[in-house]
């Protein structure tokens, strides 16, 4: 293909890159005004706060399945068991000394008598203390997940298609009943709540005399950098290997690929990613419990990835947005027992608690059924490609093509 | 020795009936895989609808009409959900298909929640079934003994109709191999629908039994049943019907035993230990056909 097409396409990417780092620096003001400067009190903005931030975690957390479903073609469901590693690992690093007491009450004050966030904190200041103690507790969440994952990958990687499937999603059960023993519940509180950890709330800077909230910028940050470092992992040579197992896994096998060693290394660094956003979650929600943690949420991950094209890492991204603010904030009106148009109501009756589940749920069945390929199919969105488009459109139609053959 | 037993008896019962009610979910699973090679997911989620469906129209019907209506609907059911959710899917990957089964379950399950507001719905008492009964020192229900009975009486007749009949002759051509015995004449579409009819069918009765025991239904109580039905659909060898229903009755007295044993926590991740043993040691099951790649 060489020499001319790269000559050609170079300023393209250019500016495209160029208008990419634009719109994540744009993207970044407005987070930050949206936490600082508009109205906390207004619904709306507290609906788009809430939104962004579970977006971006469940963002996070589809690109990571998106790495194992559709990059490596492992149909892996354990993605739920590996966030609530994350989400634990983080709770019990984060919880002040002070409160463990209270948090444990039914076991004796636990067995954990320190948090990260606080020892830092005696060194760097309360603020400095927070953020970067939530930092190392997520990069701890992902590890403690990446090391299960190297542990159930041993046994579980020898299976295939569906098998694998239902393997990983009973080890996701196992893991949920081993976080409810009791015989645990020294580190990990049993059935109970952990809580008063460091969340979102408490990141924030002091600059001057005035205290800038950090708590919307800060899940967006993680998910940038962790779905930066699952887009240049996907484009190296192990991202090639990668497709050439997806794709056959018996040709990659004759070609020299090591099936088992990258299986593995998508599978650990899949469920690395999966505890981080497990870590994340449990900021969002400022309690975390083993319960939820069932089979349907992998689910509906699963479903996000579907609905933005498997193998596709910007249509994971948008899909999880669209699906977030979609069944918080957009269909909630289906659940309140009618509309309001044009300032008159309607009252209609079978809008009650609910509805908004169910056409959520007929609208996946259709995407599923009908557009099977989700939004982006296995393509990527990018500045780069729209500018070639635009320009082609104009010069020179037929080169198309040629390039999106390449 | 004898307090042993009769301390431990209950348990026992209890196994082997929710055994025999898994077995009747399972063998669901095990025919739709051996046919479509589709883990139906949304087969669990059908079995709650049955239990709903009773719920409904014991409100306003006599309990035996209503027993009738619970058989029917759900197969019905499970026809449309086959004709909706997976016939157009037929000649797509394997993965899209198994997609849509999650997709119907969530849908079913959400339907539920919406119509039953999430609260847990009181199941009726089926005057027979819910009869208390005295074995040797338990006391049970009756659900517990005709469990296991019927379960066996069913199977013995499914596997008859898959041996001798000319229905049963087709599912097994289909599920050895799909095209050549389309070749052969035989109409794919209507095999595979009965084989839907037949799974329901079995869903329906277990959920009668399941629900008289457990008294109260909320959408996600097919779920687990599910799940561990179709563990000991892949414990049994997939595809294989008397594989599955003695996975399934494994599955149901192990659990109780370790509920027994106080363990109740890990009652359900023993199905799942059990599950990766087994995928491990022998992944066709006990009584699978070994399957061989082709390039």
């Amino acid at each position: 293909m060489g020499k001319k097409l790269t000559a050609r396409k170079a300023p393209e990417q250019k500016i495209g890159s160029l208008v990419a780092i634009l719109c994540i620096i744009a993207l970044y003001i407005f987070l930050f005004c949206l936490d600082n400067v508009l109205p906390a009190s207004n619904g709306n903005v507290q609906m788009l706060i809430t939104v962004l931030k579970k977006g971006a975690i469940y963002a996070l957390v589809c690109v990571s399945m998106n790495l194992l479903n559709g990059f490596t073609g492992l149909f892996s469901l354990g993605q739920a068991g590996f966030m609530l590693i994350g989400a634990y690992a983080y709770a019990i690093f984060a919880i002040p000394a002070d409160q463990h007491s209270a948090v444990y009450q039914y076991f004796d004050g636990g067995a954990i008598q320190f948090s990260i966030p606080e020892v830092l904190g005696n060194v760097l200041g309360k603020n400095g203390g927070a953020f970067l103690g939530a930092l190392i507790c997520i990069i701890i969440a992902g590890c403690v997940a990446a090391i299960f994952a190297a542990l159930i990958g041993i046994p579980v990687l020898r299976l295939k298609s569906d098998y694998l499937a239902i393997a990983t999603l009973g080890f996701a059960e196992i893991i949920r009943a081993v976080f409810q023993w009791n015989g645990l519940g020294k580190i990990t509180n049993g059935s109970n709540l952990l809580r008063k950890y460091t969340n979102f709330n408490d990141i924030q800077i002091q600059v001057g005399g005035t205290i800038f909230k950090l708590g919307t910028i800060f899940p967006f940050f993680i998910a940038t950098l962790s779905i930066l470092i699952i887009v240049l992992l996907v484009t190296s040579s192990y991202g090639r290997a990668f497709k050439s197992i997806r794709d056959d896994e018996v040709a990659a096998e004759a070609m020299g690929v090591n099936l088992f060693k990258h299986k593995m290394l998508s599978f650990v660094i899949s469920s690395f990613f999966a505890g981080v956003g497990g870590a994340l979650l449990a900021m969002f929600q400022t309690t975390v419990q083993a319960a939820p943690f069932r089979s349907s949420m992998t689910y509906e991950i699963l479903l996000m990835v579907v609905i933005g094209g498997i193998g596709s890492i910007t249509g994971s991204v948008i899909a999880s947005f669209l699906y977030i603010s979609a069944s918080e904030w957009w269909l909630r009106f289906l659940d309140s027992g009618g509309v309001t148009l044009f300032h008159t109501h309607f009252n209609i009756p079978f809008f009650r608690d609910g509805f908004r589940k169910v056409v959520f749920s007929v609208v996946i069945m259709v995407i599923v059924l009908f557009f099977s390929r989700g939004i982006m199919g296995d393509k990527e969105l990018s500045f780069a490609g729209m500018i070639r488009r635009l320009r082609g459109k104009k010069a020179v139609p037929a080169a198309e093509g040629e390039e999106d053959a390449q | 020795m004898s307090a042993w037993i009769s301390a431990n008896l209950p348990y026992l019962l209890a196994g082997i009936s929710v055994g025999g009610q898994y077995a009747l979910i399972a063998i669901g699973y095990t025919m739709v895989y051996g046919i479509l090679r589709l883990i139906n997911f949304a087969h669990g989620d059908v079995f709650m609808v049955a239990g709903l469906i009773m719920v409904y129209a014991t409100a306003s019907l006599p309990i035996y009409i209503s027993v009738i209506l619970v058989v029917v609907a759900t197969v019905l059911l499970g026809v449309v959900i086959e004709k909706v959710a997976y016939k157009p899917l037929r000649s797509a990957p394997r993965m899209s298909v198994m997609i849509s089964a999650i997709g119907v379950s969530y849908l079913l399950q959400n339907c539920a929640l919406y119509f039953t507001g999430g609260l847990p719905q009181v199941y009726p008492n089926i005057p027979f079934l819910s009869k208390v009964v005295q074995v040797g020192p338990a006391t049970t229900k009756m659900v517990t003994i005709v469990t296991p009975i019927l379960t066996l009486v069913l199977v013995f007749a499914l596997v008859a109709l898959i041996k001798y009949t000319k229905v049963g002759m087709a599912m097994r051509a289909v599920s050895r191999d799909f095209e050549t015995s389309e070749l052969m004449g035989i109409k794919i579409n209507n095999v595979i629908s009965m084989t839907f009819v037949i799974g329901c069918f079995l869903a329906a009765v277990g959920s009668l039994l399941y629900f008289t025991n457990y008294n109260s239904v909320i959408p996600t109580s097919g779920a687990m049943p599910g799940l561990k039905a179709f563990v000991a659909a892949v414990f049994g060898g997939i595809g294989s019907v008397p594989g599955a229903v003695i996975g399934a009755f494994i599955i149901g007295i192990c659990e109780n035993i370790i509920k027994g044993l106080g363990w109740t926590v890990f009652s359900d991740a023993f199905t799942f230990v059990l599950l990766i043993v087994i995928l491990l040691v022998k992944p066709t099951g006990i009584f699978g056909e070994k399957a061989t790649d082709k390039v």
